[in-house]
């Protein structure tokens, strides 16, 4: 490729880009999930998946996270620019390592004749599936595991049925006694 | 609206917006004229409310206005619902509110500092760049910069928006760095040893090429905006805080470590400075002024000489008279220019004199203009005129759109597309149907009384500066090009050839 001889930088980046989690603990109000998302999109970062839900009733504080992937600049850009959010307390961005766990759920729905039921049955039983609904026709299950698995889940039940899919995306967290500190720059 | 909180975010001027939104019970009804404005503003202010109680509007306003102004300044944006507005509640004191907000000082890091000041020794071909972050931080900020400046001897260049932080009649300034910047300020930048960024953030009309960006420097940068720190170049110390803050260690560690620095270290740059004695006599903001029409630098060039013994403010519109406003007049103080650099608003230079004039009654305001960004927003000056603010606005006019004609001529082969007025106003009578005063220049010769005319009047002036039609701005670092590669004037540009990819992407 002819290099670029623009005034404007181009992406002439040679880091690697890895996956990352991206958790932000943010105050529970109006707005607060379109000010996250839209910081990604209008910074042209990518969201893989996003869970949201509120973790602290008294506080009053949601725990946001986000699948993302980016170099090493990246991830600290996106964290610098979430701690300026003004109802971000703080962020911290866990990596697939042994360091941290993560954990999805999955609802699978799976319809179809006796004969392909059965045959999914033994694919659900061998992954430890529960079932949470069974009738004559289809039943459904869910899954509780890491993104890799849950897709090797999925694509072993597809020739048998597989109606409906839902998934939460990853939730993370550090392993140990270890908790995130809050790490909002003090400047607003 | 939206230009305008932009524009405030990008500069980071403090800006509280406040906004009428229809009442609670209608909104999400497509209602007249309903509008989801803490929507359509969330990405341009950094924060917003939509008030929905009544009992909520004290904490939210003390909190717009901290936010506004802590930090690094940026605009917010506050809607009340007419229903809300009809409403009473129990006032609730600032203190009760920003207390609750977290206010600790940024610990400034001192063995950073110490690291910094190591540098500042050892530094051979060193240069301060300096932005718009010191003039937000304060008057003190400017005089420790001044102080920073003396006390080490080194070269200081400035941005756009940092002009006035530093005299610029000043032998240490080296004038404006970037896209139109000095010669001698970038080439400066581009061989330095040292560079201390204090309060700039690295713009693209600042680095030009970024992989070509003073390749053999040790970089320092002081910003109080952690997300400015390594966005566009990686440096080698960081220290995140208030300019003045930080400046103030900075100084006090100088002092306390290597008292008399200056003299001791005049040896060790003088060199520096003999290099950089010689980009200067390139003289590369020299133009000729003949004697039938007026050359817009000149233009500049006698406001400034006929306005420099008295305390003046400059705003400016956005092309090419803002660039030559930038390099010909020159500022001594902090807060006396106010320009839109960040998304570079045409229409703001009218507004914002206004609001100068407002301010800083009895003092002379000049609006430098082209001629087709005055008209944006001409219907302010009926506010001037309203409210009896005698703004003088200069206009540069040489019928063109000047700066979209340079970059047609650069990269589009004179395909000169929308840049032409081929039926502008006239400014005099314009002036005149407004109740203010219309004055015109057409020679060189009759231009200073025209000006001592312009500034004498205690009414609002419309001056209408006929200028060279054809003149464009430089010098200038082409697209592509490092800060060691700028053109100088005309002739090099014939010879100067942009590639393909260059001018996509400029």
């Amino acid at each position: 490729m002819t290099k670029s001889q623009s005034a404007y930088s181009e992406s002439s980046s040679n880091e690697s880009i890895e996956r990352h989690i991206m958790v932000v603990w943010v105050d529970n109000e109006a707005g607060v999930l379109a000010r996250v998302a839209g910081l990604f999109s209008g910074r042209g970062y990518n969201i893989e998946s996003l869970a949201v839900a509120q973790v602290d009733d008294e506080k009053n504080i949601s725990r946001i996270t986000i699948a993302t992937n980016g170099s090493f600049s990246v991830i600290e850009q996106i964290k610098a620019q979430l701690l300026k959010l003004i109802p971000v307390y703080k962020v911290a961005s866990f990596k697939v390592d042994d360091k941290s766990i993560f954990r999805e759920l999955a609802l699978i729905k799976v319809k179809g004749d006796k004969k392909n039921l059965e045959k999914a049955k033994e694919i659900c039983n061998s992954f430890k599936a529960q079932y949470l609904d069974t009738t004559e026709a289809s039943f459904i299950v869910e899954l509780n595991s890491t993104r890799r698995e849950i897709d090797r889940f999925i694509k072993e039940l597809k020739p048998y049925g597989l109606a409906s899919v839902a998934r939460t995306g990853p939730l993370a967290m550090s392993k140990g006694a270890e908790t995130t500190e809050t790490n909002k720059g003090k400047v607003i | 609206m939206v230009t305008a909180l932009t524009d405030a975010y990008m500069d980071s001027i403090p800006l509280v917006c406040i906004t009428g939104q229809v009442p609670t019970h209608l909104i999400g009804t497509d209602a007249f004229q309903e509008c989801d404005t803490t929507g359509i503003t969330r990405p341009c202010t950094k924060h917003n409310w939509l008030v929905k109680d009544i009992k909520d509007l004290p904490t939210i306003m003390h909190k717009a206005f901290h936010i506004a102004t802590s930090g690094r300044p940026g605009p917010v944006l506050v809607d009340i619902p007419k229903d809300i507005q009809f409403k009473k509640t129990e006032y609730i004191k600032k203190e009760d509110v920003i207390k609750k907000i977290d206010q600790a000082e940024v610990i400034i890091n001192n063995s950073e500092i110490e690291k910094i000041v190591e540098l500042i020794f050892k530094a051979k071909k060193p240069i301060i760049y300096s932005g718009g972050g010191v003039i937000n931080s304060g008057d003190k900020a400017s005089e420790l910069i001044q102080s920073l400046v003396r006390m080490t001897g080194f070269p200081i260049t400035s941005t756009l928006q940092g002009l006035g932080a530093f005299p610029g009649d000043d032998e240490q300034f080296l004038g404006m760095l970037g896209m139109h910047g000095t010669y001698e300020a970038n080439n400066a930048m581009h061989d330095c040893d040292l560079m201390i960024n204090i309060g700039a953030r690295f713009d693209d009309r600042i680095t030009g090429k970024v992989d070509k960006f003073s390749p053999n420097s040790k970089k320092i940068h002081i910003d109080i905006d952690p997300s400015s720190i390594n966005k566009i170049i990686k440096v080698d110390h960081a220290i995140v805080g208030d300019v003045h803050n930080v400046l103030d260690k900075l100084i006090t560690v100088v002092k306390n470590k290597y008292p008399n620095f200056k003299n001791s270290n005049k040896e060790n740059i003088s060199d520096w400075w003999k290099q950089i004695n010689k980009w200067r006599e390139k003289d590369s903001l020299s133009f000729s002024q003949g004697k039938k029409t007026i050359k817009p630098q000149y233009a500049v060039q006698r406001l400034y000489e006929l306005t420099k013994n008295q305390d003046t403010f400059i705003t400016t519109e956005v092309g090419q008279h803002q660039m030559w406003a930038a390099q010909y007049y020159k500022f001594k103080k902090p807060k006396r220019w106010m320009t839109s650099g960040g998304l570079g608003t045409m229409g703001y230079g009218l507004p914002a004199a206004i609001g100068v004039q407002l301010a800083n009654p009895g003092k002379l305001v000049v609006d430098i203009a082209g001629e087709a960004s005055i008209l944006m927003n001409i219907q302010e000056l009926s506010t001037a005129v309203q409210y009896r603010l005698p703004i003088k606005i200069f206009i540069i006019n040489n019928q063109y759109m000047g700066m979209v004609r340079q970059w047609q001529e650069l990269l589009h082969e004179k395909n000169y597309s929308e840049s032409y007025s081929e039926a502008l106003p006239d400014f005099v009578k314009l002036a005149e149907a407004y109740g203010a005063v219309g004055i015109r220049a057409k020679t060189p010769d009759e231009l200073d009384s025209k000006i001592k005319e312009m500034i004498k009047s205690d009414k609002p002036v419309l001056f209408d500066c006929m200028v060279e039609q054809v003149e464009n701005c430089f010098p200038m670092i082409p697209s592509g090009k490092a800060h060691n590669e700028m053109i100088l004037g005309p002739k090099d540009e014939k010879e100067m050839k942009i590639s393909k990819e260059g001018k996509v992407l400029v």
